[in-house]
């Protein structure tokens, strides 16, 4: 197990790499950081002190060397727009969005699973069939249409719900359900593919012949079994919803990560925007190894294959 | 006449199962097809009848629905299976579910995909007891420990924790006999529990089913299109063809002289008992598709006495002798040939 993990964390340093070496210069294409910090009216003087002092003068392949070098002692550079240690604002604003995405993911696997498991129990029954409308459409629901369209009828109209922010119970109801829509409607038709070719299977049957009630065969006997492919979606939807947060944060000013990347970029706070994308990145590969452990956890082939 | 006659139990031994003029059909696209049609078959105490037949002829079926798990697009459409008496088709599914194990239990053919793969075995074994006895955990351990010991687990109380694929496949056919005869039902359903293994692993697990079935005095129903099985192993046999019984009797009798020409040809394309060099004789042509079943006899178009009438009249299982039965308007030009 120890060997696999190591295995996996190992073959992760790669692309992790490759994603902070696309992030370092291709933030440096979105244009000179002077244009916006300093007056129009400044001079080349006062222009050519500020990439001095910021370190934008030297050629980029010293500037990445410099900034991996910091990296590796745990500096992650200061914020140009409020001179803070940019390590402690991409901390700061992290807990909202992984609270925003787990509590989404929590909803829409546990969602998912209840409403795939009863939808695959009798195939082309009406209640599979009302199942597969719902999730289909909910699946197609382009997110940002729906989240302004709900701040439109429940906050505008109707006043029930705030249109932005993060104070209170209500103020959670539209972003979540934003960022749920897609992922509940992908694993539904997962949940319910998977659950249908496990209850096919002859130890179902085995199951029933020992007298087994229906409750015991769908989630003892199938769900297990249903567990792989759920988990291969579920994860995906999950690095779907870290990164997705960008249009939830920005339309509902959630103070996550996401709405300080764009943040970020728009006000080339280069130290900030590399250090946001770091840790997303690094979430997204824990993610993946977490992952990992799920289906050894699910599967006693997996976990064998991965001991040896 | 005896259309819904019951051939198979011999007098002395008190009936354990009798299925009566049982039809399943298929719902398809195209309207239902029949897969099943009127069977009927008895076993006694401690008795083992072979349902004897090629793939598709509808002997799975036939089993599956006596245990009533068939998939959702089969449908049991008439008929009757007594247990102890008693109409199980009649009964609600919780009353079902209550007699799946300590009354009527089933193995079935291919133990790797049988078992469950992320459960261990030794949960698996325990659930008959979890399930109909309500026993604690530990009591229900206990008991599928003694099973597996039973059956010829090595060291059982080890193998108790490991995972179906850690087994092999005739490991895997006593675990699955182990977990059917846990609750020692009085009929045990075998459908072709042999055909996945090898050849001397199969002449163990048969060894094993007779001895279980002589220790509970359980009723065995042999699920086959083995010859030789059924020879050695059962003591009545139904020989099964496009979804009805054609042939039914004492097996020594039966396949000592045939009363129907399907049997004849089954016993006739047996490797033994023919010179080497000669041309085994087979049966010409094939089954009938369910969808396609001739009018009258559905084997007359593959049969050497056919005539006008097999088109016609559909020939009834009719008693021809004390214990014996057979589906043929000609059945005695086979028993005087």
């Amino acid at each position: 197990m120890l060997t696999f993990l190591g295995r996996r964390i190992l073959s992760s340093a790669i692309p992790l790499l490759v994603v902070v070496l696309g992030v370092f210069f291709l933030a440096r294409l979105t244009g000179d950081p002077a244009n916006l910090y300093l007056p129009l009216s400044a001079t080349q003087e006062m222009r050519d002190a500020f990439s001095a002092k910021h370190g934008f003068d030297d050629p980029l392949p010293a500037q990445f060397a410099e900034y991996l070098s910091q990296v590796a002692r745990l500096d992650f550079g200061e914020s140009l727009r409020t001179a803070q240690p940019a390590a402690e604002a991409v901390l700061r604003a992290f807990p909202a969005t992984l609270q925003l995405a787990g509590i989404t993911m929590l909803l829409a696997v546990a969602g998912a699973v209840v409403v795939g498991s009863l939808a695959a129990r009798r195939p082309n029954s009406p209640a599979d069939r009302i199942a597969g409308f719902l999730s289909s459409a909910s699946a197609s629901t382009p997110d940002f249409w729906f989240a302004i369209m709900g701040v439109l009828v429940f906050a505008v109209t109707l006043g029930w719900l705030p249109t932005s922010g993060t104070v209170g119970s209500a103020a959670w109801v539209l972003p979540v359900a934003t960022l749920l829509i897609r992922p509940f409607g992908v694993l539904v038709q997962v949940v319910r593919g998977a659950m249908v070719t496990a209850l096919s299977e002859p130890y179902i049957k085995v199951a029933r012949a020992k007298g087994a009630g229906e409750r015991r065969v769908l989630f003892r006997h199938a769900l297990r079994n249903a567990g792989a492919p759920t988990l291969t979606v579920a994860g995906d939807l999950a690095v779907g919803l870290v990164n997705g947060a960008v249009v939830v944060e920005t339309i509902f000013g959630w103070p996550g990560i996401g709405k300080l990347m764009i943040d970020s970029i728009l006000q080339r706070d280069f130290a900030v925007l590399q250090a946001a994308v770091l840790l997303t990145s690094l979430t997204i590969f824990a993610l993946n190894i977490l992952i990992d452990i799920c289906y050894a956890l699910l599967d006693p082939r997996v976990r064998q294959g991965a001991m040896a | 006449m005896n259309r819904h006659g019951t051939p198979g139990t011999s007098g002395a031994e008190s009936t354990a199962l009798e299925v009566r003029g049982l039809s399943v059909e298929l719902r398809t696209p195209g309207g239902p097809v029949p897969v099943v049609r009127d069977v009927g078959f008895s076993v006694g105490a401690g008795q083992t009848l072979a349902l004897l037949g090629e793939s598709g002829c509808g002997k799975s079926m036939t089993a599956q629905a006596v245990a009533g798990l068939l998939d959702p697009v089969a449908e049991v459409v008439g008929g009757q299976v007594l247990l102890g008496g008693r109409d199980v088709l009649r009964l609600g599914p919780r009353e079902r579910r209550g007699l799946a194990g300590p009354e009527l239990a089933m193995v079935f053919q291919d133990a790797l995909t049988a078992l469950n793969p992320v459960h261990t075995v030794g949960s698996q074994l325990a659930e008959p007891f979890r399930i109909h006895e309500r026993a604690s955990r530990g009591a229900a351990r206990e008991r599928a420990v003694e099973l597996m010991e039973r059956v010829g687990i090595p060291e059982p109380g080890l193998r108790f924790r490991s995972y179906p694929h850690q087994f092999s496949g005739g490991m895997r056919q006593r675990l699955l006999i182990a977990m059917a005869v846990a609750l020692r039902p009085s009929v045990l359903l075998a459908d072709e529990p042999t055909t996945a293994l090898d050849v001397t692993v199969q002449a163990q697990i048969m060894e094993l089913l007779a001895e279980l079935r002589r220790e509970t005095r359980m009723a065995l129903v042999l699920i086959t299109h083995d010859l030789a099985v059924v020879a050695e192993q059962a003591d009545q046999v139904a020989v099964m063809y496009s979804g009805t019984v054609v042939e039914s009797g004492p097996v020594a009798e039966v396949f000592a002289a045939p009363r129907h020409p399907y049997t004849r040809g089954l016993l006739d394309s047996v490797p033994a008992g023919h010179a080497r060099g000669t041309v085994l004789p087979s049966i010409e042509g094939a089954p009938p598709r369910p969808t396609a079943v001739p009018a009258g006899c559905a084997f007359r178009t593959r049969c050497p006495l056919a005539r006008e009438r097999c088109a016609t009249h559909e020939p009834p299982l009719s008693a021809t002798g004390p214990g014996r039965a057979s589906a043929c308007h000609y059945w005695k030009e086979l028993a005087d040939a």
